[in-house]
């Protein structure tokens, strides 16, 4: 077999995988807020529902794609790709297992934050090009919003690379092993965390932080004219990016693969833990109600930014006193 | 930054620089609540300016009612305000007892008040999930009081089903006193009911009151001054919101209402959250005055004008009257003419929503958008009573 295709092979299977989870995450998430609304959830296509997602991404692909008349045409065309493309890439760098992932890079982290924060120009595309007013300030707002919360999201990432003194995520989770959750570290593992999971909720665009959608003011906001397939490309980006975020939250904060049993459990360890992670995500969602533009700005400037910044500042010197330096 | 009433709908703020966006809300939106259009002058997010559009759902119900005789009437005149269709009705057959000047029989006058009462929960509750709705959106945790709201609600419909045959348009009045009598074993599912919505009702306050997000959305905003709420004419929990002890039950009772012992909150701070609290507090009252009317539900006729015959059997003397009860919106009132025949002259609707929808151009400038749709939700219009 040619060198070439042993290399696709990996990335074929994970972008597989990943679209297959996607899929049946969003049944998750569904029949999950059903419970929590005394509901029952899809329950009709197929047993308990379980063939939902998949009638679901037919009657997307059958449906009329629609462009706008006054649309700008390449633009808006092309925003779902460009959203797609790096919630797919983060992936890249994730390990599921040991020697298990794409590309274990030794700047690991650094690509996921860096990637991930480039949504926002797909995003800011689909806003401008629809040529809508809703989508317009759908887009004005995620953009104050991405960028607001890109550093916190960035500095309580930073916290566990710190711990671990790398950025390769393999080592991150090998710095974990044993026990050693980054979560149970004292003080700075738990601030670190709920820091962590605020801002992801922020940079998903979840409730209570989901005003780039606020269907009750924005009605859908910046995919507002975009239907069938180019509408189920932005949802497969959007839950890429949180699964993504929550395999990422489960190997900074909640040791990876770590978990009792033998070893080729790990990646089942790894996806329940991402699960859990995504399912506290899901719980807030459905728990609150949005918060205002303004509001938001303000908790991320005023009281998220200093905090994450004062935690990775308190976390240096715990390494460097650990270290024992001073 | 002044506020300026000029006699249009139109309100500006004294804002200078920066580009301005016209945005139109409604009549298709997701929050329009019914077909609300709302011509919103943005700055940036702030809102500077509100053009309110009304008469999208215009059904000519007062010259429909010419048309229809006082036994027919009362089952259209639930389709005015849709969402408490008891109200209007109500209403309706109040005003023409009282030019017949007929008599309502007590236990008449008792049932009325339940049904009016149990219409009260039932409409708060829609409310309370909308307006949840409008603030946490339909995929967040504002759908999760809403589809919790409405499971009491349901409650609340399936007792009107057993007791009128329909859910949502009762025709449960009629000149003289009420049209059907409580089915038995109706009063203990009623006070089963009315039990569990009371214990629930404390949980969503738990879940909303101890939730800062939910405090950051509503304390503060869309404020109405007292003076302004008396000036523009607002009714209902808007005004007992704004600092202002009117109660059409406790100020001007009828049906018997002076029987009951039930209190009027009344809020100072005239801010969404004030009249969130309002009408928090009279689910409780409501529910107080359900359980004191089963409790002495006295024996008797339910009509004093029983063995209805014929549609066109009722007829009303010649001269004209106000009636008016206190929906759970305001103010409901019903101007009725009669010239002698089974068919009034005239009628005209005095809607709650109507006069509440016309202090919005007056709070909302100076907002951003997201408080929009809270206060255009913390005011709970019904269209079909807006436009009639």
């Amino acid at each position: 077999m040619p060198a070439w295709i042993t290399a696709l092979i990996g990335p074929f299977v994970v972008l597989n995988v990943v679209i297959g989870l996607v899929t049946y995450v969003t049944l998750l998430e569904r029949k999950f807020a059903a419970r929590m609304q005394s509901r029952i959830g899809p329950y009709r296509v197929g047993p308990h529902g379980l063939l939902q997602p998949i009638a679901d991404a037919l009657k997307l692909m059958m449906k009329e794609d629609v462009v706008p008349t006054a649309a700008d045409k390449p633009v808006y065309n092309l925003a779902p790709i460009v959203f797609l493309i790096p919630c797919m890439l983060i992936f890249a760098t994730i390990p599921f297992a040991p020697g298990m992932g794409v590309a274990d890079l030794n700047i690991g982290i650094l690509f996921f934050l860096a990637v991930s924060s480039m949504e926002i120009v797909g995003l800011f595309m689909a806003g401008w090009g629809s040529n809508n007013k809703y989508a317009l300030l759908s887009a004005m707002r995620a953009v104050n919003q991405i960028i607001s919360y890109d550093l916190p999201f960035i500095f309580s990432a930073l916290v566990p690379v710190m711990l671990a003194g790398s950025l390769k995520l393999s080592d991150i989770a090998a710095a974990q092993a044993g026990g050693g959750w980054f979560i149970l570290y004292p003080v700075i593992g738990q601030l670190a965390f709920v820091a962590f999971m605020v801002s992801t909720l922020a940079a998903e665009n979840r409730v209570p932080f989901d005003i780039l959608e606020a269907e009750s003011e924005l009605v859908a906001g910046f995919r507002v004219e975009y239907s069938g397939m180019k509408f189920a490309l932005i949802q497969l980006g959007e839950y890429a990016h949180i699964i993504g975020s929550s395999f990422l939250g489960s190997i900074l904060f909640l040791g990876a693969w770590a978990g009792p049993g033998p070893e080729y459990l790990g990646p089942i360890w790894m996806l329940l833990k991402a699960m859990f992670l995504f399912l506290v995500l899901t719980w807030i969602r459905w728990s609150f109600v949005r918060i205002r533009v303004d509001q938001i700005l303000t908790l991320s400037w005023k009281f998220l930014l200093p905090a994450t910044l004062t935690l990775l500042i308190a976390t240096s010197f715990v390494v460097v006193w650990r270290a024992g330096g001073f | 930054m002044t506020l300026e009433a000029t006699p249009t709908t139109r309100v500006e703020l004294d804002y200078s620089g920066g580009e301005r966006l016209t945005m139109n809300m409604g009549p298709q939106h997701p929050s329009a609540h019914g077909v609300f259009r709302a011509i919103l002058t943005l700055e940036g997010e702030t809102v500077v300016a509100v053009d309110a559009v009304i008469g999208y759902l215009h059904r000519c119900h007062e010259k429909l009612s010419e048309t229809l005789t006082y036994a027919q009437y009362p089952s259209i005149a639930s389709k005015t305000d849709y969402v408490a269709a008891m109200t209007s009705e109500f209403a309706y057959v109040m005003a023409a007892e009282a030019i017949g000047k007929i008599e309502v029989p007590k236990r008449a006058q008792y049932l009325r008040v339940i049904a009016a009462e149990l219409q009260r929960i039932a409409s708060h509750l829609l409310w309370l999930g909308t307006w949840c709705m409008d603030m946490g959106g339909a995929l967040g945790g504002g759908a999760t009081i809403f589809l919790y709201a409405i499971r009491e609600r349901e409650a609340i419909l399936d007792l009107f089903e057993s007791l009128v045959g329909a859910r949502l348009l009762y025709g449960f009045h009629q000149v003289g006193g009420t049209r059907y009598d409580i089915p038995p074993g109706w009063a203990d599912a009623c006070r089963k009911t009315i039990a569990v919505i009371d214990q629930r009702i404390s949980e969503y306050e738990g879940l909303l009151e101890d939730n800062p997000f939910f405090l950051a959305r509503a304390q503060g905003v869309g404020y109405i001054t007292r003076e302004l709420a008396e000036d523009v004419g607002i009714a209902g929990p808007l005004l007992r919101g704004s600092g202002v002890n009117f109660d059409l039950r406790r100020s001007a009772p009828y049906s018997s209402y002076e029987d009951f012992s039930f209190t009027v909150p009344v809020e100072t701070a005239g801010d969404c959250f004030a009249r969130y609290r309002v009408r928090m507090v009279e689910f409780r009252e409501s529910i107080k005055i359900v359980r004191q009317a089963l409790d002495k539900l006295p024996d008797g006729p339910i009509s004093s004008r029983p063995g209805l015959k014929s549609v066109a059997q009722i007829r009303i003397p010649k001269g004209e009257a106000y009636a008016r009860v206190e929906g759970p919106r305001g103010e409901v009132g019903c101007y009725l003419i009669a010239d002698g025949s089974a068919k009034p002259y005239r009628m005209k609707w005095r809607g709650a929503s109507f006069s509440n929808l016309a202090v919005l151009p007056h709070i909302i400038p100076g907002h951003k958008v997201a408080d929009v749709v809270a206060i255009m939700g913390s005011v709970d219009p019904v269209f079909g009573e807006v436009d009639r």
